[in-house]
């Protein structure tokens, strides 16, 4: 018998996600001359910054075969706490701390309701969306919260506006987020856990493995993530918007799908996140070059996922 | 002789690191029942997916009814009249059974409308011929491992059809079931079918086979009828060598009391008081939904106890998850490999090692990849597992080989107790063997074993004691000399000795 040794072409092949943004971004240079600059690219990766690093949370989540539908609201309510404890004039670090605990706690809820309250991920998802974006209109009075004009503010605003070695902070951010979350789940008990899980939670269970925990670790870290991701939108911004985020769940999890990740859980990998995210980068900014009209964008973009979702789902 | 219903010749069919088959011939006549049989991974299931259109054939033709053929699918061979049960369960548990037999073509009248009681009364008449006294009504999922089989061939009756196969259709069945199923099979034959029989059970093939089909690592090797063969030879053909002494059962002097269960009671399990000693193999025996398999699960955490206690070497302990019995060194290996036992999209390394990431791993929880590959390399070594690879999806193992790995996620939690529920379900005759020797190092160690199995010569040839289990309750004990297939069957049936 051979040993199942794939070849870096069949490799290649298998990587249909790649294949097409690498088409993606070929067709769109060609028609625009102005996407394949050093400006427009770093700029392309920072708008994809956001959606990417809540791809990464909901990717471990799907991993497990469930759903984080709170993502946008848990990242509108920790860039309302962020903004009004920085506009105190508290120190960055501790308002970056709060946000991030708040998003984990806030994630870790929706964990506990859905492992030991036996709810579907779906519905107690649903239910953290609403509950979390009540509690974000009622904190900011249905008002935007400005960080304020102070230095506190200013070094705040490094995260989303900085630079560092020419990258902005947001790319670094994202690229430390997807290695970490490679590392996990490539190189540790718990990423290996979180596969057995959504491959088969019985056997899991069975296997001797506390898989309450790792549900509520799983949707603690997508809270954790949407934060973050929280942090960078409000920085950038210099403000906290009460409805920011809205939607932002549908992107998430089209990346996901679009890096070929199942939504029944156990297979997909995190790199392929990180090409769907890009994909859908690309195409909005390639739409944006082109001058389409935000209401025909996203019909293209709903086109384009449902066309590399079939591609997929025939190829197999 | 009967006509010849169908004929596969010189079958190719490779996997990506695999060629599953090499030039395989069968013939399947009215009438007559084929045995096919080879080792685990010899390519048997693989062969009847090629015949059913599941997988495309890479070489070779098929002649079915006189007529070269090609099925595009399952569908298709359906229409044409093969059916197939096939070796994993393929039924919606949350379904009835009628709906689960007539699903995708349920009865319906002239609106559209479902006709509930048709559909019940001929699943009721099915059930009726196979010997179950279960009502089509009943949910699936309620149903023991056993009777879901006996639904599948069911289903498999329900179709009009000419050719019928049967992939190890006897592995969860109990005896009765058995004979009821050979009943069936005799009828079928006298009405003409063509059967093919897929078994590891050579008593079987000699009961209620006529002709036998021998396959060995996907290549053709013998095709003649069953009257012009021993069991021996039989077995020369499939291994390649010869096997003698199936149960090679060993002397070990027995240690202190390691497990005992102190009148415990929980789902399905009425005050049970068991023992087991270091070194000594414990036999439970009884008929299918006799609580053997929730006795089990109680001591291993896994259903919770309500009544009753563990005691472990003497001291009381409390298990309440499976985490638990793992950490006090119990492992369980479970019956029913696709619903609990492995994870199917998993690798084989990954399901492996599953149970025992902890020692494969550093205090941060940070994997230790090369003593993890070391590891599963040398159990696929010793337990001869089929597989292009570690990196090889478990789903996509032979039947038996699936088992094998199951066994040896129990075993890397080097446990001091080990809980074997039918471990030899599906495994070729070879390879059991291989897995008793394996039980015997582990006696020698000092490992306490329970076996659970309702494989007979099994029980009798490798327990040092036997518990019979009935309706929940202990009904008999043995010891090995004093136990035989006559007074196991009485107690398994509730006359207490
Ligand atoms: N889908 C698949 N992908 C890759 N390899 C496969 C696949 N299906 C089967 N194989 C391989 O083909 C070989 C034959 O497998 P098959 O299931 O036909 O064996 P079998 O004779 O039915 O064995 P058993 O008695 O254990 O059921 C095995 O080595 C198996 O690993
Ligand atoms: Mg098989």
């Amino acid at each position: 018998m051979t040993t199942a040794k794939k070849t870096l072409t069949t490799r290649l092949i298998e990587q249909k996600t790649l294949i097409a943004l690498i088409i993606m971004v070929i067709v769109v240079s060609l028609l625009n001359p102005n996407f394949f600059t050093t400006g427009n690219i770093l700029n392309t990766l920072r708008q994809t910054a956001v959606n990417a690093i809540i791809a990464v949370g909901m990717t471990m989540v799907i991993l497990t075969a469930g759903i984080d539908l709170s993502v946008g609201s848990i990242l509108a309510l920790c860039g309302a706490i962020s903004a009004s404890l920085i506009a105190s004039e508290l120190p960055v670090f501790i308002a970056v701390t709060a946000a991030l605990a708040a998003g984990a706690i806030v994630g870790g809820f929706s964990g506990i309701v859905i492992a030991k309250g036996k709810v579907q991920a779906f519905i107690a998802t649903l239910v953290s969306m609403t509950l979390v974006r009540g509690l974000t209109l009622v904190y900011t009075d249905g008002r935007p919260i400005s960080t304020g004009f102070t230095d506190v503010a200013d070094s705040f605003a490094f995260i989303g506006t900085g630079h560092m070695l020419g990258i902005p902070v947001p790319i670094w951010i994202m690229a430390f987020t997807f290695l970490a979350a490679w590392y996990l789940l490539n190189h540790t008990r718990l990423g290996r856990y979180i596969y057995a899980l959504g491959g088969n939670e019985a056997a899991t269970r069975l296997s001797g493995i506390n898989v309450d925990r790792i549900k509520i670790a799983v949707y603690s870290m997508c809270g954790l993530l949407s934060a973050l991701a929280g942090l960078i939108v409000t920085s950038r911004l210099s403000s906290a918007q009460p409805t920011a985020g809205a939607g932002y769940e549908l992107d998430a999890i089209a990346a996901v799908v679009l890096g070929g990740t199942s939504l029944m859980g156990g297979k997909g990998t995190i790199i392929g996140t990180l090409l769907g995210a890009l994909i859908i980068g690309v195409l909005n900014n390639a739409l944006n070059l082109l001058d389409v009209s935000s209401y025909y964008q996203m019909i293209a973009k709903a086109l384009v996922i449902l066309l590399a979702v079939l591609i997929d789902t025939k190829s197999k | 002789m009967g006509t010849e219903l169908l004929k596969l010749e010189g079958i190719e069919k490779s996997f990506p690191g695999v060629k599953a088959l090499d030039g395989v011939n069968l013939t399947v006549t009215a009438g007559r029942v084929m045995a096919l049989m080879g080792e685990n991974g010899a390519g048997k299931s693989t062969l009847m997916k090629v015949l059913t259109g599941i997988y495309k054939r890479d070489a070779g033709s098929m002649t079915y009814l006189g007529k070269k053929t090609e099925f595009k699918g399952p569908a298709q061979s359906q229409a044409a009249g093969i059916s197939i049960i096939h070796q994993e369960l393929n039924l919606l548990p949350e379904l009835s059974i009628a709906e689960n037999i007539f699903l995708g073509r349920e009865k319906t009248g002239a609106f559209g409308n479902i006709q509930w009681n048709t559909m019940y009364r001929e699943a009721d008449e099915l059930l009726q011929r196979l010997g179950v006294t279960r009502s089509s009504k009943t949910r699936l999922g309620d149903l023991g491992i056993g009777e879901q089989q006996m639904v599948e061939i069911a289903k498999a009756l329900s179709f009009e059809s000419r050719v019928i196969i049967m992939d190890e259709p006897t592995d969860a069945l109990t005896d009765t079931e058995t004979r009821a199923l050979f009943t069936v099979i005799n009828e079928l034959r006298d009405a003409g079918y063509g059967v093919v029989y897929i078994s590891h059970r050579l008593k079987e093939i000699f009961e209620i086979c006529d002709d036998v089909t021998i396959l060995r690592d996907g290549k053709f090797i013998a095709e003649m009828p069953v009257k012009d063969i021993t069991e021996d030879r039989l077995i020369e053909l499939m291994v390649g060598r010869k096997l003698e002494d199936q149960y090679p059962r060993i002397a070990v002097a027995k240690g202190n009391v390691s497990l005992e269960t102190d009148n415990i009671s929980a789902a399905g399990v009425n005050q049970v008081c068991l023992q087991v000693s270091e070194g000594e193999i414990v036999g439970i025996a009884g008929l299918m939904g006799a609580g053997r398999t929730e006795l089990m699960k109680a001591i291993f955490g896994a259903n919770p106890l309500t009544d009753g206690c563990i005691n472990l070497n003497g001291k009381k302990i409390t298990i309440n998850t499976p985490k638990d019995a793992l950490d006090a060194g119990i492992a369980f290996i479970s019956e029913d490999r696709k619903a609990d036992g492995l994870v199917l999209g998993l690798s084989v390394k990954e399901n492996m090692t599953l149970s025992a990431l902890r020692h494969f791993s550093h205090a941060s929880g940070q994997l230790h990849h090369s003593k993890e590959r070391d590891a599963v390399d040398e159990y696929i070594d010793t337990f001869n597992i089929k597989t292009p690879g570690r990196h090889q999806p478990v789903g996509n193992l032979s039947g038996g080989n699936q088992q094998k790995v199951a066994i040896a996620k129990g075993l890397m939690t080097r446990p001091k107790i080990l809980i074997l529920d039918e471990p030899t379900r599906g495994v070729d005759v070879g390879a059991k063997k291989e897995i008793y020797q394996l039980i015997n190092t582990f006696k020698k160690e000092g490992m306490s074993i329970i076996l659970v199995s309702s494989d007979m010569p099994e029980i009798l040839g490798m327990s040092d004691r036997i518990i019979v289990m009935h309706e929940g309750c202990i009904s008999g004990e043995f010891t090995a000399a004093e136990a035989n297939q006559e007074n196991i069957m009485a107690c398994a049936v509730g006359k207490k000795r």
